[in-house]
C-alpha cells in the first residue's frame, strides 16, 4: 500500500527513461494511467520494484494530446497507451494509427468531454473493420464474437489462419465497454465501493477489498483483526470459485460431460455457502471502508463442516481429473508462454505462475490478515502451458481451503473490543493512494485520489487487463480447437478489460 | 468408465423447482419487500437520498421500490427495517416493467391479461422445447456465471426442455444481460433480427433493465428495452440462477400451478454434499 506523492513529478522529456531505465534495472511495470485535470494531464507510471509500488509522474500542459509513448521499450505498456488513448483520446507520439482496445469511438472532434477528460453525453460509436495483418494462399479471418457460441461476456477475437493454425490473433474487448471509471468521479467512498465490485463482477470482493484498502491507506486507518479475517474468508471463497470456473470450463471443452457436471456442482455450493455466509453470491456487500459490514452469518462449526465436505468433494474429483488422459492431453504442451514472454510482460496470477515466476502479493507483500496467516506461498510450475496454470489452480483451491479453516478459528478467539469489531469510522480525508490485493486473476491495484471524503478519481486495474494483453502470443503451436482450451486456462473476465 | 460411478455419488441433487417450491435457504436475498408501514417524512428522506440508483420514491407518502433498477445493497434495509426486509423469494420476475415497481400499484384486469394472454399466444407453438441464445450487452461478468449455472446438475434446464443454442437461427428466446453497451446494441440487435418467429425477449438483471448503478455511463443507453423489446424482466443484481428459471418459464408460460397435493411426499434436497469417501 503506497501513498502517491504528487509533487514528484519527472519532465516530460525524461518520462520514458526515468521508467525504461527501471525497468532494466528490474523493476516490474505494472500499469500506466492518466488523470486529466483543468489545466494538464498527469500520467502515471506504477512500478514494482523488490516488492514496492512506485509511481513515476508527469504532467502534460493543458491542450497538449500527444504524451511520450513506453510501448516500443516496455511492450506490456501498449495496452494501457491505447485504453488512455481510447478513454481520454491522448495519443502516444510515433505509434501509428491505433487499433480501438477498450472504446471505441468517433473522431475527437464530434466529443465532447468531461472536467476530467471522459466522454460525456452519448458517445457515438464507429467501428471500422481492421485490415488484415497477414498475406499468403488461403490465409484468412475469423472473427470470433462479440457474441460467442454459448455463455461467455462479449469479446471479438479476430483470427488470422491458413486453416488450423493461428499465427496472428487480435483481441477486441471493446464491444462491452460500460464507462466504469467515470462514474467514481465525486461519488463518497460507500458509493464507491459498490461501483468497484461492479467493475468485475467475478471478483467483487478483490476490487472491493482493493479498493477499500486504498481508502484507509489515504484515511490512515487500520481495520480489526476480526475484519481482516472475515475479508479473507471471502476472498479466499471467491479464488475457490474463479478456479473452479476455469476447471469447468476445460472440462467442457474436453467434453467430459460427467466431470462437468460435478465441478459445476462443486462450484454452486461453493456460491451458496458464500450466500449463507452474507446473503450474496459474490459477496457483495461484505467489504465496506474501515472493514466489513457485518459478522460471518454461519458460526465457525458450520463454516469448517462446510468446508471439510467441499473439499473432499473438489479433491477427490480433481484427483480423477487430472488422471483422466483425455482431458490432461488436451492441455499438456497447449498454449504455452515462455518463462521469458511472462518476465518481459510482468504477467500476474496463476499465468504467471504457471511459467515460473513467482507473482503472489498475498505472500510476497502480505496485506490484511495475510500477514499473520500461516499459510504460505506455493510452488510455481515452469511448464508454461494450460496444464501448468491447471495444476497452480488446484494448488492453489488446497491453500485457499487451507486459510478458510485457519480464519474460522481464529475468528472464534475474539480480540477486538465488540463494538468496533467489524467496521472501524473512516475519517474524511484527502490524498491519493495505491493499493493491491491478490485477485483469483492476479495482482489487481486500485488508485484512488480523494478530497474530504468523495472519490476525485478512481482506477482499477484489473489483473485480467494486464493479462490479456498476452493471448495473442499464446498459440505458438496451437489450433483452432486449442482455442477454448488456452481461453479458460487464462481464466479472465472481459469486464475487468473493457471497463 | 471411472467417471461414471462419480456421477451417481452424490445421489440427486436437482431441484423439483417449479414442479414444488424449493428450499432454497433463508438467508439468500432474492429481493427486497416492502411493507405497508408508514414511516416519517425525516425518515423516508434519507432513504431516499442514501438509495445508491434512486430505486425508492414516494407514492401517496408511502415508499415504493423499483425492483427494476434495486441492486440489493440493502442500505434501505438498514435505514428503514420496519418498511424495507430481504427476502428470499426469486419469483420476482414481470411481463410489464410497471410491475417492478413494488407494492405493485392496482392496474386494470384487463391490461394485465392483455400482456399475458398476447405472450401466451406467441409462445404456444414452442411447448416443452425451448432454445436460448444469450447475448452479453454490457454485464459485469457475474450475470454469465448465474446464467452458466442453469445447466449445473441443480437446477439442470434440460430436465424442462430448456436449451441454450449457439445459433440465433434456432433460437426461441433471446436473454440479454448487462446495461446496454453502446458497443453490443449492434450485435444484440442483428442477433434478434435473426431469429426466427415467435420469439421472446427477456433483460435478465437490473442492468439489463435499466443499467442499475452504472445507468449515468456515457457508454450506454441504460438498459436494453431501447434497442430490443423486452417480454419479461428479471431483477437482481445478478438475478440468481432460481430468479432466472422463473423468469423463462414466465417467458415462454411454463408456470403452471404448483402441484399442491402431497401424494408424493415433499423431501427437501439439499446440495450440500453427503459425507462420502474417495472411490
Amino acid at each position: 500500500m503506497t501513498i502517491i506523492n504528487t509533487s514528484s513529478a519527472v519532465r516530460v522529456e525524461v518520462f520514458v527513461d526515468t521508467v525504461v531505465s527501471q525497468v532494466r534495472r528490474g523493476s516490474r511495470f505494472a500499469g500506466l494511467f492518466a488523470r486529466v485535470l483543468a489545466n494538464d494531464t498527469r500520467l502515471s507510471a506504477v512500478l514494482d520494484t523488490d516488492g514496492t509500488l512506485d509511481v513515476v509522474q508527469t504532467v502534460l500542459p493543458a491542450g497538449e494530446r500527444q504524451f511520450p509513448s513506453l510501448g516500443a521499450l516496455v511492450p506490456s505498456a501498449r495496452w494501457y497507451e491505447r485504453e488512455i488513448h481510447d478513454i481520454f483520446d491522448l495519443e502516444p507520439r510515433d505509434q501509428g494509427v491505433i487499433d480501438p482496445l477498450v472504446f471505441a469511438r468517433a473522431p475527437s472532434s464530434e466529443r465532447s468531454r468531461s472536467g476530467s477528460g471522459f466522454p460525456t453525453g452519448a458517445a457515438h460509436l464507429e467501428l471500422t473493420p481492421l485490415p488484415a495483418h497477414l498475406r499468403g494462399e488461403g490465409v484468412f479471418t475469423i472473427s470470433y464474437g462479440p457474441v460467442r457460441s454459448g455463455v461467455f461476456e462479449s469479446v471479438e477475437y479476430v483470427v488470422e489462419t491458413p486453416g488450423e493454425d493461428i499465427p496472428h490473433l487480435r483481441t477486441r474487448p471493446f464491444y462491452k465497454h460500460r464507462g466504469v471509471e467515470s462514474l467514481f468521479s465525486d461519488k463518497s467512498v460507500d458509493d464507491g465501493v459498490l461501483l468497484a465490485e461492479r467493475c468485475e463482477g467475478v471478483a467483487s470482493v478483490a476490487h472491493a477489498w482493493a479498493f477499500c484498502a486504498a481508502v484507509e491507506e489515504i484515511g490512515a486507518v487500520e481495520i480489526t483483526r476480526s475484519a481482516a479475517l472475515v475479508r479473507v474468508l471471502h476472498a479466499e471463497l471467491e479464488r475457490i470459485a474463479n478456479h473452479l470456473d476455469s476447471t469447468i470450463r476445460h472440462t467442457e471443452a474436453a467434453g467430459q460431460a460427467v466431470a462437468y457436471a460435478r465441478f459445476s456442482l462443486h462450484k454452486e455450493r461453493v456460491q451458496r455457502l458464500r450466500a449463507q455466509l452474507c446473503g450474496s453470491r459474490f459477496g457483495r456487500g461484505v467489504v465496506v471502508p474501515g472493514g466489513v459490514a457485518a459478522a460471518p452469518l454461519l458460526n465457525v462449526v458450520q463454516i469448517l463442516s462446510a468446508i471439510d465436505s467441499l473439499e473432499l468433494g473438489v479433491s477427490s474429483d480433481m484427483r480423477l481429473i487430472m488422471d483422466t488422459p483425455s482431458f490432461v492431453d488436451r492441455l499438456r504442451g497447449t498454449g504455452v508462454l515462455s518463462g521469458a514472454l511472462i518476465d518481459e510482460f510482468g504477467a500476474l496470477g496463476p499465468l504467471a505462475r504457471g511459467s515460473g515466476l513467482m507473482q503472489d502479493v498475498r505472500w510476497r507483500q502480505p496485506y490484511g490478515a495475510y500477514a499473520f496467516l500461516a499459510q504460505h506461498e506455493m510452488e510455481s510450475r515452469v511448464e508454461g502451458d494450460a496444464l501448468a496454470r491447471q495444476r497452480v489452480r488446484i494448488d492453489e483451491i488446497a491453500g485457499s481451503f487451507g486459510l478458510i479453516r485457519e480464519c474460522a478459528q481464529l475468528l472464534d478467539q475474539p480480540h477486538d473490543s465488540p463494538e468496533s469489531q467489524w467496521a472501524v469510522d473512516v475519517p474524511p480525508s484527502s490524498g491519493s493512494a495505491i493499493a493491491r490485493v491478490e485477485a483469483p486473476q492476479g495482482e489487481l491495484l486500485s488508485l484512488v485520489e480523494m478530497r474530504e471524503g468523495n472519490l476525485m478519481r478512481v482506477k482499477q486495474r484489473s489483473a485480467s487487463f494486464h493479462n490479456l494483453a498476452l493471448f495473442s502470443s499464446a498459440f505458438p503451436n496451437d489450433i483452432l480447437t486449442d482455442f477454448a482450451f488456452i481461453e479458460a486456462s487464462f481464466g479472465i473476465s472481459i469486464a475487468g478489460v473493457s471497463g | 468408465m471411472t467417471w461414471i460411478p462419480r456421477g451417481l455419488r452424490d445421489g440427486i441433487v436437482t431441484s423439483r423447482y417449479p414442479r414444488e417450491s424449493d428450499g432454497y435457504g433463508p438467508d439468500f436475498r432474492g429481493s427486497i419487500e416492502v411493507s405497508g408501514q408508514s414511516a416519517t417524512k425525516s425518515e423516508l428522506a434519507d432513504v431516499l437520498l442514501a438509495c445508491p440508483t434512486g430505486a425508492i420514491s414516494l407514492r401517496d407518502d408511502k415508499a415504493t421500490l423499483d425492483r427494476g433498477a434495486c441492486i440489493l445493497c440493502g442500505r434501505c434495509t438498514q435505514l428503514l427495517p420496519a418498511v424495507f426486509q430481504f427476502s428470499p423469494n426469486f419469483e420476482i420476475s414481470t411481463r410489464r416493467r410497471s410491475a417492478l415497481v413494488v407494492p405493485v400499484m392496482q392496474e386494470s384486469d384487463a391490461a394485465i391479461a392483455a400482456v399475458q394472454i398476447e405472450l401466451a399466444a406467441r409462445v404456444k407453438s414452442l411447448r416443452r422445447s425451448v432454445h436460448i441464445r444469450h447475448v452479453d450487452a454490457g454485464s459485469d461478468g457475474s450475470d454469465e456465471w448465474e446464467i452458466a449455472a442453469l445447466t449445473n446438475p441443480v437446477y439442470d434446464v434440460q430436465r424442462l426442455g430448456i436449451y441454450f443454442t449457439a445459433s440465433p437461427r434456432h433460437a426461441d428466446v433471446l436473454l440479454v444481460s448487462g446495461l446496454g453497451a453502446l458497443g453490443m446494441i449492434g450485435p444484440l440487435q442483428h442477433t434478434y433480427e435473426v431469429m426466427p418467429h415467435p420469439k421472446v425477449v427477456i433483460a435478465a438483471g437490473v442492468d439489463a433493465i435499466s443499467g442499475g448503478l452504472l445507468h449515468s455511463s456515457y457508454a450506454t443507453i441504460a438498459g436494453i428495452s431501447s434497442s430490443v423489446p423486452v417480454d419479461v424482466f428479471v431483477p437482481g443484481s445478478p438475478p440468481s440462477p432460481f430468479g432466472l428459471l422463473h423468469g423463462i418459464l414466465m417467458a415462454v408460460n411454463l408456470l403452471a400451478p404448483r402441484r399442491a397435493d402431497a401424494a408424493r411426499t415433499f423431501t427437501a434436497r439439499s446440495v450440500d454434499s453427503p459425507e462420502s469417501s474417495d472411490s
